[in-house]
């Protein structure tokens, strides 16, 4: 099986991020890590693989940094690494990076796309979707289960408001996976040892024979235009003391200030 | 300038979201005295189109059984017939697990700008404009669409008023034509057993973390969220360690919430959670460490054991409300 990854690097969770005038934030000395549900996606890879054999491609838009989450995926058992870099790609929209990677990943043919729900950063919940459409292929989204049937169809539950939903999807699909899919693994030694000697390749527009029109600040519809950090709270009362008098106290502050009794 | 807001009624089992009614409202904002159109997908859900009707909009309902349950190619294929017909300057989701799956591969149907996760629309010349949150609530953006380009948005729930009943309203029965092929077909629902409010749409957020110390304490949490009327969360380190499910996670790399009153319990409040919380209106902590930085953020803090206080205080607000 085919199986194309795609991930994205963000800022991590425990990083403060700080507004740098204007629509951006300061991210030079921030650390970078794969996307959280990206791993997920990366992982189901390396299973499938592990259960009927095939080929495991990833697919990171990115600069220099991008080669070391890459060079991370192949370390875990990728085959090879694609990295989407190009000056005219900046300013892209969700959909101009959708186009993108549909680019890219047009000549690998893949039977199976994974990538993460979201990004924690843009937050989007879109660019795997989007890809499934561009590329014409069935999509499932916030996957938390997933089976193999036979070589031409998944079974999935995703996750809805109060439960799961299950599906039949034919391949070729995009998944776009939750977190509780699996337990993403470490990399071994004799991995990060191997992944040294494997295949990555940086790809421009030309490369991807990507109309000038497709993507870039020029091709977006969308762009941001301002950025802040959320509003201050200022520090409140703090009690200490007996738990029945703290606890009549935050019952007055319940009715009266939250009015929610 | 007045303009045509398609909106999707998203309903599960014949009953709608809470959410239709708050985009109902947001798209009368938007159309500004234009026309609001709504998309009715499903079977057996007659009612609801009368019902959608009371508010004043025209109801585009599409009946069919291939749209029994929400088969993304189905329903990408139906609205994308109604959006090619109407011409609708916005087409609006709720952003929830059914909105947000159907709404990028939309968007790239009809090449149209996409906005998601929204916290708020409103027109701005002859496009849009949208606030949202980034890095899990630690920044929040403005974006603007470009010229007068289409748009696909997801809206976060409680991001409008709901809109109130109003005459004028009609339905339509639309002919549907049954996609060709269904590539990803939804074979079954798995509800779980449970009373308790959705976390993204809940005015009032219960969340326990480490603090309790252990999983067999978390009914705690359980009953003072019930007692209130409102929804569990829970902190990163808590769904790590397997107490509860994913979907109870608030924070970065779980729910994003805003409800009126947020209640913390037994969580120490790392960047990642505050993010995800902070915007709500009132916020209270209950730790037992005085130094714990959730306390920095709470508008009431209680230093104190969680296991004496909840008792206590999920006592109290029952005796409140059958007061009241």
């Amino acid at each position: 099986m085919k199986i194309a990854v795609l991930i994205k690097q963000v800022p991590s969770s425990e990083a403060r991020i700080r507004v740098a005038g204007g629509a951006s934030v300061e991210l030079a000395d921030v650390e970078l890590i794969v996307n959280p549900y990206d791993e997920y996606a990366m992982e189901a890879a390396l299973q499938i693989k592990e259960k009927v054999g095939g080929e495991i491609a990833v697919f990171c838009m990115g600069g220099e940094k991008a080669e070391e989450a890459l060079r991370t995926c192949l370390a875990l058992g990728a085959d090879r690494a694609v990295i989407l870099r190009d000056p005219a790609f900046a300013g892209s929209d969700v959909s101009g990076i959708a186009r993108i990677l549909t680019a890219a990943l047009r000549p690998f043919s893949p039977d199976l796309v994974l990538c993460g729900k979201l990004s924690i950063d843009s937050e989007n919940s879109a660019v795997g979707i989007m890809v499934a459409e561009l590329l014409d292929m069935a999509h499932a989204s916030v996957v938390t289960q997933l089976e193999l049937e036979g070589e031409s169809k998944v079974r999935v539950k995703r996750e809805i408001e109060g439960g799961l939903e299950e599906l039949e999807i034919e391949l070729p699909a995009v998944l776009t996976a939750n977190k509780g899919l699996n337990e993403p693994r470490y990399a071994s030694l004799k991995g990060i040892m191997m992944a040294k000697k494997k295949p990555m390749e940086v790809l421009d527009s030309s490369a991807l024979s990507l109309a000038a029109d497709a993507a870039g600040s020029g091709a977006s519809k969308v762009e941001i235009t301002a950025m802040e950090p959320p509003a201050e709270r200022s520090a409140g009362r703090v009690l200490q003391g007996e738990p029945a008098e703290m606890v009549g106290q935050l019952l007055q502050y319940l009715k009266d200030e939250a009015k929610v009794l | 300038m007045s303009r045509t807001i398609l909106i999707f009624a998203e309903q599960r089992a014949a009953t709608l979201k809470r959410s239709v009614f708050e985009l109902i409202g947001l798209a009368q904002d938007l159309a500004a005295g234009g026309r609001v159109e709504v998309a009715l997908l499903g079977q057996g859900t007659g009612a609801l189109a009368e019902e959608l009707a009371r508010y004043g909009v025209q109801v585009h309902h599409c009946e069919d059984a291939s749209l029994a349950q929400p088969h993304s190619d189905a329903y990408v294929a139906q609205l994308h017939a109604l959006a090619s017909e109407l011409s609708p300057g916005a087409v609006l989701f709720t952003a929830s697990a059914m909105g947000r799956d159907l709404a990028p591969r939309l968007a790239a149907r009809l090449d149209a700008a996409f906005l998601a996760e929204c916290l708020s629309l409103a027109g701005a010349g002859d496009g849009f404009e949208a606030r949202k949150s980034m890095y899990g609530g630690k920044v929040f953006a403005t974006l603007k669409t470009k010229g007068n380009a289409s748009l696909v948005a997801t809206i976060k729930p409680g991001a409008h008023a709901a809109a109130s009943p109003a005459a004028g309203g009609a339905v339509r029965a639309v002919a549907v034509q049954p996609p060709a092929k269904v590539r990803a077909k939804v074979v079954a629902v798995h509800r779980e057993e449970t009373d308790t409010v959705d976390l993204q749409e809940a005015d009032i957020v219960v969340s326990g973390g480490r603090g309790l110390k252990g999983p067999e304490h978390f009914h705690l949490v359980e009953e003072l969220a019930k007692a209130l009327g409102g929804a569990v969360g829970a902190s990163r380190a808590i769904v790590d360690a397997g107490w509860v499910p994913h979907h109870y996670q608030v924070g970065q790399t779980g729910v994003t919430v805003s409800p009126k009153l947020y209640v913390a319990i037994g969580i120490s409040g790392a960047i990642q959670h505050l993010a995800g919380m902070r915007s709500s209106g009132c916020i209270v902590a209950i730790n037992k460490d005085a130094e714990a930085p959730i306390f920095k953020s709470a508008d009431l803090g209680l230093v104190g054991d969680a296991f004496e206080i909840l008792p206590l205080l999920t006592e109290g607000v029952r005796k409140a409300r059958e007061g009241a």
